[in-house]
């Protein structure tokens, strides 16, 4: 099977939620995205690994603007990505992001680091918004945390609340950009636990991520990246089982051995 | 982990440490260093002490507080109360304590101002701005803040007579006896008027706080602008036209070799609170461009990532966060630039410093002089720490 028919057999139907089309990207002279083809179907899960460096959290970035690409098209939820700001306001509404640090916001209580946006961006009254952000909370199971800063919770829980966060926007798609990287062993299992819960719903992810684990039970397809470019791409088994390049067969075979 | 638990061993605190007298317990140490230092500082100042009263005597020199009710008999150019030298001492220290609130208060406001644009404007994305804003931080913090108000003093000094005086608009003059601004005529009306301006900043913060309630409500977000504006300028005017909207404007005029009337700023004052704030700017700028960057990326990132504008993330997420980086060093420039207002002196601008000692040198009544003076800096910078440190406290964030 070619690596396009591998595409083809795992966009499910109806409109991509996420397109790249020819994207490049340099941060001055690094090359640091080469010409990435990638497309996302609604409700589908890709998880994209690689070596550090390859470009991964650099490519998630860029379909939610915090990196600008300076060559070719990404089309979030039907919308271009261009330098009209309206546009891209629609977009981030459209799509939550977690990150490596967590990043919550130290000096609001947990339960305003969610109502935040709801409130600002949404125009959603503070009852409603806090309503929902309980829910969000519960569904992460943090509710007791809610009056409590950032500072005061465990870098699993930071972790969960910066998806409930995500999630009180409604977003349509979760990018994930090494959500369990900083976080100590029996966190990474409480963060993974929320995010398999999380796949369940249906929701359209692409989760940047070195758990293999989580790779096989939730992602429809998994992306390999290297030095810039998608070097290959398939269901999991299929790609943890056959590496096909040499590249694929090095990355797997080192993180392997680091478990 | 859930703190509502009634278990009892939670409840249990750490025992009290019990205090051993040996020289080998550290508590009981530090007990004995403490007392010894000071009993060495309460018996240093006694001889000070004992050493000045017995000096004082033997050369006769007389003390105490009785000259402050006698005339002073020195002239003070500038007074915002009523002043004369027929009047007493203590209204000249008086008159010297509110001139040196004067240039420190309206100094500190303008350093503010200026600094903040120009932190923020060094970490522009504007090119020009930036290199501008840190050539300017450069040059002004670098050169020693007297020869700085020395040259901005001979400077004012090298312009042109009253008669040659710089026009560049109706009613100003800027010349080598300061600088001339036309002036309202101040009658009751005015007073009122202000006073409505007042009251319209108190209702506007009122009408902010009851929309942000609204806004929590129904989830509107609304500008408080329009109402804001009605509040503070179209209050106002309505008293004023009430009030028979009297307006006299009492231009400043070339009268032979002098000006008459109009606002008078001296070349003394003009020139400690430019140098003043010009250099107190320098070093807000860059603490508050420190404030800005100690905000990590992420926070911005976060913040945009969920959608909200940059000029919201500004006033809700990064620059809460960097008040508490700015605001104890912030605190450190306010009393600078109250203390260093006593290099007054250097150029004829007579506050606290100049005026005490004036009265030092004609009553000879040294100690009290110094006094005073140690009195009033440490009234004022102590006002200001309370405030900031009660301010910091306040934005403090919970990390445990």
């Amino acid at each position: 099977m070619s690596a396009a028919e591998t595409v083809a057999s795992s966009v499910r139907k109806g409109v991509p939620a996420i397109t790249l089309a020819g994207v490049n990207k340099w941060f001055g002279a690094l090359h640091v995205l080469r010409d990435v083809n990638l497309e996302v179907a609604m409700g589908e899960r890709v998880v994209v690994c690689g070596p550090s460096g390859s470009g991964k959290s650099t490519l998630i970035r860029c379909i939610n603007r915090l990196e600008e690409h300076q060559e070719g098209q990404i089309i979030v939820d039907g919308k271009e990505l261009s330098n009209d700001i309206r546009s891209l306001d629609a977009i981030r509404r459209e799509v939550g992001m977690v990150f490596q640090s967590f990043n919550l916001f130290p000096h609001l209580t947990i339960l305003e680091n969610c109502t935040l946006a709801p409130i600002w961006v949404r125009k959603m009254p503070k009852k409603e918004a806090e309503a929902l952000a309980m829910e969000y909370l519960e569904r992460v199971r943090i509710p007791e945390q809610a009056g409590k800063y950032p500072g005061q919770l465990s870098g699993g829980q930071q972790q969960r609340v910066a998806i409930a966060r995500a999630l009180c926007m409604k977003p349509k798609i979760m990018l994930f950009d090494e959500p369990t990287s900083a976080l100590d062993p029996e966190m990474i299992k409480e963060v993974l636990d929320t995010m398999v819960m999380l796949a369940e719903t249906g929701m359209t992810m692409i989760c940047v991520t070195h758990e293999m684990g989580f790779a096989r039970t939730v992602a429809d397809r998994v992306v390999f990246m290297d030095r810039g470019e998608i070097v290959e791409q398939g269901v999991p088994e299929e790609l943890f089982a056959n590496p096909r390049t040499d590249r694929l067969k090095t990355f797997l075979s080192q993180i392997l051995r680091g478990h | 982990m859930s703190g509502a638990s009634l278990d009892p061993r939670l409840l249990r605190k750490a025992p009290p440490r019990p205090l051993r007298f040996s020289w080998s317990d550290e508590r009981f140490r530090n007990i004995v260093y403490q007392v010894l230092v000071v009993a060495a500082v309460l018996s240093v100042f006694g001889w000070l002490w004992s050493n000045t009263r017995y000096n004082l005597e033997v050369r006769r020199i007389a003390t105490g507080w009785g000259f402050l009710s006698r005339e002073a008999g020195l002239p003070i150019g500038e007074h915002l109360i009523d002043y004369d030298p027929s009047m007493t001492y203590f209204r000249a220290l008086l008159v010297g304590v509110l001139n040196t609130l004067k240039v420190a208060i309206i100094g500190i406001v303008l350093a503010t101002i200026l600094g903040t644009l120009l932190g923020i404007a060094r970490l522009s994305k504007n090119w020009m701005l930036a290199r501008f804003a840190g050539a300017y931080v450069e040059i002004v913090r670098d050169l020693p803040l007297l020869l700085q108000l020395l040259f901005w003093y001979s400077l004012l000094q090298g312009l042109p007579g009253p008669r040659q005086a710089f026009n560049p608009v109706t009613g100003v003059f800027l010349s080598n006896r300061g600088l001339k601004l036309p002036y309202i005529q101040w009658e009751s009306a005015h007073s009122w008027t202000l006073l409505a301006v007042v009251v319209g900043a108190v209702l506007t913060w009122f009408y902010r706080r009851t929309v942000r309630a609204k806004q929590m409500q129904d989830g509107q977000i609304r500008s408080i602008w329009p109402a804001a504006l009605l509040l503070m300028v179209g209050l106002p005017l309505l008293v004023w036209a009430a009030l028979g909207a009297p307006f006299t404007i009492d231009v400043p005029e070339l009268r032979g070799f002098n000006f008459r009337g109009g606002l008078d700023v001296s070349p003394e004052f003009f020139a400690l609170l430019l140098g003043l704030t010009l250099y107190t700017a320098g070093f807000i700028a860059e603490i508050v461009r420190a404030g800005i960057l100690a905000v990590s990326q992420g926070q911005w990132e976060a913040a945009e990532a969920l959608g909200l504008s940059r000029r919201r993330v500004m006033n809700l997420i990064v620059l809460p966060q960097a008040m508490r980086v700015i605001i104890p060093p912030m605190t450190s420039q306010f009393l600078n630039i109250t203390k260093n207002s006593s290099l007054a002196v250097a150029i004829g601008y007579q506050d606290i410093v100049s005026i005490a000692n004036t009265t030092l040198n004609q009553t000879g009544q040294a100690i009290e002089g110094i006094a005073i003076i140690m009195l009033v800096y440490l009234t004022i910078s102590l006002s200001i720490s309370l405030f900031m440190n009660w301010y910091n406290k306040r934005i403090a964030l919970v990390e445990r």
